[in-house]
């Protein structure tokens, strides 16, 4: 007898996993579910990538970090692929530090009378973009006692103008920010204009006139050409120290980064595109799953017990179904801390007596008549075993497709939430991305891809979600069912 | 009526609704030896699975009015609270095989899970060794053990009537109530449903309760009648006295409509249909339908003995 139970139980195993695999056949039956079940594996490899790739510590931190730690990232910069579909190549970044030796970077050292030292260092690069790099800025670093070293700056165009940028003399830290050195600027322009004999009517930037193509496009901003080849730029100086050294890093800021851009504050725009989505992923599953059990057994105790339990739960479900859903979060979020945990348990507990509580209660009423549960009764199975083992299993085929369809929804809410400022202003979410990329104007800018990276993952989440959905419904829902 | 196995005497039970009370049960009495089977035969809604339910205490939750004495080996069961009831009489002395037994199953549980619930409800066995009995159960039924591990879905309708018998079995009941478990099967499954019942009946041998509106089946089975008619026992009789010669006018119309095989005879039915059970009319609840009735119809008719386990409510007798 036992032993054969055993074997029963191998087989009824057997079973189960045919079972399992027969459901899952008859779901990739489905091309919509299959591309929904791809999108959401990519999400979650995204998501496991991320969580390894960059600890959550360390995003919060490099999010936090201000601009001074991404000073070296150009700003608002397009992702790098936009060169991909365009023939005009924007410009990338180029760095060129004296600390990281490499082609094109040399530093010398003479020594003269005395004390005294001549310094000699050259930056070349090779320039082949079709635009002008966004900014342009030099740091210095360098070790004295008392005298600080007296420095002279060239930039030297690929045709072999040499033209002196500044001379100075620089602090242990200074930084030269050449793209807004006004004088400069001014200066420039003359000296283009006199080349030309024209005047050139409109404020031209800095990055423009050290790049530009010295002929007549230059009188007009919209035919500027940027002048292709090896520029170079030296700075030549005296040192009064034996042993003063001075290293220079110079930034083209290009006008692409990355693969995802950067923001306003120099951040990477991936950076947060990556950590938004497991986020998003557990914020909207946990919600959405949250919400729907908690709804499904206040419909089932409501239905189930009748009475002024029914009365009790009916009425706060009406209180809190009038209750208007977004200014209380904003209120919440303004009297509280709104940490992402927070806003979850606040978006939980506005949700527990939602109109789920009403349908779920409607269904259960029927249920509750079920031949079935009478015999229950009959032999004696009490007021929760009914509950959980009698009622509630009886909706889990419409539980499960609508739990996987309203994850989207708690997604949305989340980036609705953000966008509204009710957000964890530590963590980096696609809400919060969008909600930057608006308070600084990204659309009126032009700076698309800011508010089109989110919005996409956004949107091919919830098709994801959507489209698995509508097939489990497909399935699960005798009503739907095909064949 | 010392020794019987179960008394019930003056067993009420109404439920209020909106427009009224319902007196679903009222004033019944009857007794019962053990290991025998009473059939209570009657039109729908004359109270048949009332009295049944609330013999086992499923009550709906409208109840107004719940009394009477039911003894059971002595024991009254009304004076036991819920808890003790729920312990040690329900579904463990006595069974209650729904009306619906076709659907008296859940539909997300296997069979097996099922048939062992009433015993892990009580904790009264390990899961595996509750199992081994369903399964042991289930086979001497005729239905072997790989049954266990199905859905209600993968059954067929004899055999879900069987695993609800058997789920009754698995207790040894000392009374079992029956409530209809052949209606909506066919012939054939009902001959074998009634063929096994009368096998319990002959190797278990507990006393049963069978309810039917179908007065041949009740041939099968019973060793006592009761007949019902509006929340009433117009009449109780021993079986084989009461297919002879029925005593109440309602019974000898209700054996009137019964076809018979060979026999050409005129099926007689009975024109009209029962009172509504929400304030039924005053004396005899049947007056209405009668071919024979007088005056002192609207008077309560007594209960009048005419017999050892023979009674019948009516003035016709009280007369003879």
């Amino acid at each position: 007898m036992e032993f054969w139970i055993q074997g029963s139980e191998l087989k009824v195993v057997k079973l189960e996993l045919h079972k399992i695999r027969q459901s899952f056949k008859q779901l990739i039956v489905y091309k919509s579910a299959l591309i929904g079940l791809l999108i959401i594996l990519a999400l979650i490899s995204i998501s496991i990538y991320t969580i390894i790739a960059l600890p959550y510590g360390k995003a919060v931190e490099l999010w936090k970090a201000g601009e001074k730690y991404w000073l070296d990232n150009p700003r608002n910069a397009l992702p790098s692929w936009v060169n991909v579909f365009s023939s005009r190549k924007l410009p990338e970044t180029i760095t060129l530090s004296t600390e990281i030796p490499r082609a094109g970077i040399s530093k010398v050292i003479i020594p003269a009378i005395g004390k005294l030292n001549v310094i000699r260092i050259e930056f070349s690069f090779n320039y082949e973009y079709d635009d002008f790099p966004s900014e342009l800025n030099l740091f210095f670093r360098s070790k004295f006692n008392i005298s600080s070293p007296h420095l002279t700056i060239h930039w030297i165009k690929p045709d072999g103008e040499d033209i002196v940028l500044k001379t100075l003399v620089i602090s242990k830290e200074e930084n030269y920010y050449i793209s807004v050195d006004y004088g400069l600027a001014y200066d420039l322009k003359n000296r283009i204009s006199q080349k030309l004999s024209k005047p050139i009517e409109y404020g031209m930037p800095i990055v423009v006139s050290l790049f530009v193509v010295e002929d007549d496009s230059a009188l007009n901003p919209d035919t500027v050409k940027v002048m292709k080849g090896v520029y170079k730029l030296w700075i030549e100086g005296t040192t009064f120290e034996t042993d003063t050294d001075l290293d220079a890093k110079l930034n083209v800021y290009g006008k692409v980064y990355g693969w995802a851009g950067t923001d306003h504050l120099r951040r990477d725009v991936g950076i947060a595109i990556l950590w938004g989505t497991p986020i998003a992923l557990a914020f909207g599953v946990t919600a959405s799953v949250v919400i729907a059990f908690m709804n499904i057994i206040l419909g089932a105790v409501s239905a189930w017990f009748r009475g002024y339990v029914d009365t009790a739960i009916q009425r706060i479900t009406e209180i809190f179904m009038i209750l208007p859903f977004l200014p209380i979060m904003v209120m919440i979020a303004t009297f509280f801390r709104p940490t992402l945990f927070n806003l979850l348990l606040a978006i939980i507990a506005l949700s527990i007596f939602g109109a789920g509580v009403k349908t779920y209660r409607a269904v259960f009423l029927q249920v509750r008549e079920f031949p079935y549960v009478e015999a229950a009764k009959a032999y004696g199975a009490g007021n929760f075993r009914i509950i959980f083992r009698y009622l509630m299993p009886k909706v889990l085929p419409t539980l499960i497709p609508s739990i996987v369809l309203s994850v989207p929804d708690f997604v949305f809410l989340e980036a609705v939430l953000a966008l509204l400022g009710v957000g964890d202003p530590l963590i980096p979410t696609w809400g919060k991305i969008i909600e930057d990329a608006f308070r600084y104007g990204a659309l009126y800018k032009g700076l698309y891809y800011w508010v089109l990276e989110p919005s996409f993952m956004l949107a091919i989440t919830s098709m994801g979600f959507a489209l698995l959905g509508f097939t489990l419904d497909r399935i699960f829902n005798p009503k739907l069912k095909e064949i | 009526m010392n020794g019987r196995h179960l008394d019930i005497k003056d067993f009420v039970m109404y439920y209020r609704t909106s427009r009224g009370e319902v007196k679903a049960v009222d004033n019944v009495s009857f007794s019962l030896n053990k290991g025998e089977t009473v059939a209570v035969i009657g039109e729908s809604g004359c109270g048949k699975s009332s009295l049944a339910k609330s013999l086992i205490r499923v009550l709906p939750r409208n109840i107004s009015v719940y009394k009477g004495t039911v003894l059971l080996d002595g024991l009254n069961l009304m004076e036991l609270d819920e808890k003790t009831f729920e312990k040690e009489i329900r579904w463990t002395k006595i069974t209650y095989i729904p009306q619906a037994a076709l659907n008296s199953l859940n539909p997300v549980i296997k069979i097996g899970d099922q048939m062992i619930e009433p015993l892990v409800i009580r904790n009264k066995t390990s899961k595996n060794k509750a199992l081994e009995m369903a399964a042991k159960t289930l086979r001497s039924l005729g239905i072997t053990e790989e049954f266990l591990y199905r859905y209600p879905f993968e059954l067929s309708g004899g055999m879900r009537q069987r695993v609800i018998i058997a789920m009754s079995l698995m207790v040894k009941p000392e009374l079992m109530l029956l409530d209809e478990p052949t209606s909506s099967l066919d012939v054939l499954t009902q001959a074998n449903i009634m063929n096994l019942m009368k096998k319990i009946k002959e190797e278990l041998k507990p006393s049963m309760i069978f309810i039917t509106h179908d007065v041949s089946l009740s041939s099968e089975l019973a060793d006592k009648i009761a007949v019902m008619y509006a929340g009433q026992i117009v009449e109780f009789n021993i079986a084989d006295k009461f297919y002879h010669d029925p005593a109440h006018p309602y019974s000898r119309k209700l054996m009137e409509s019964v076809p018979t095989l060979r026999m050409d005879k005129n099926l007689d039915y009975i024109p009209g249909s029962p009172p509504s059970l929400l304030n039924p009319p005053k004396g005899c609840r049947f007056r209405e339908r009668c071919p024979w009735r007088f005056e002192k119809c609207t008077e309560d008719p007594p209960l009048i003995f005419l017999g050892k386990d023979f009674y019948v409510s009516c003035w016709l007798h009280a007369r003879g």
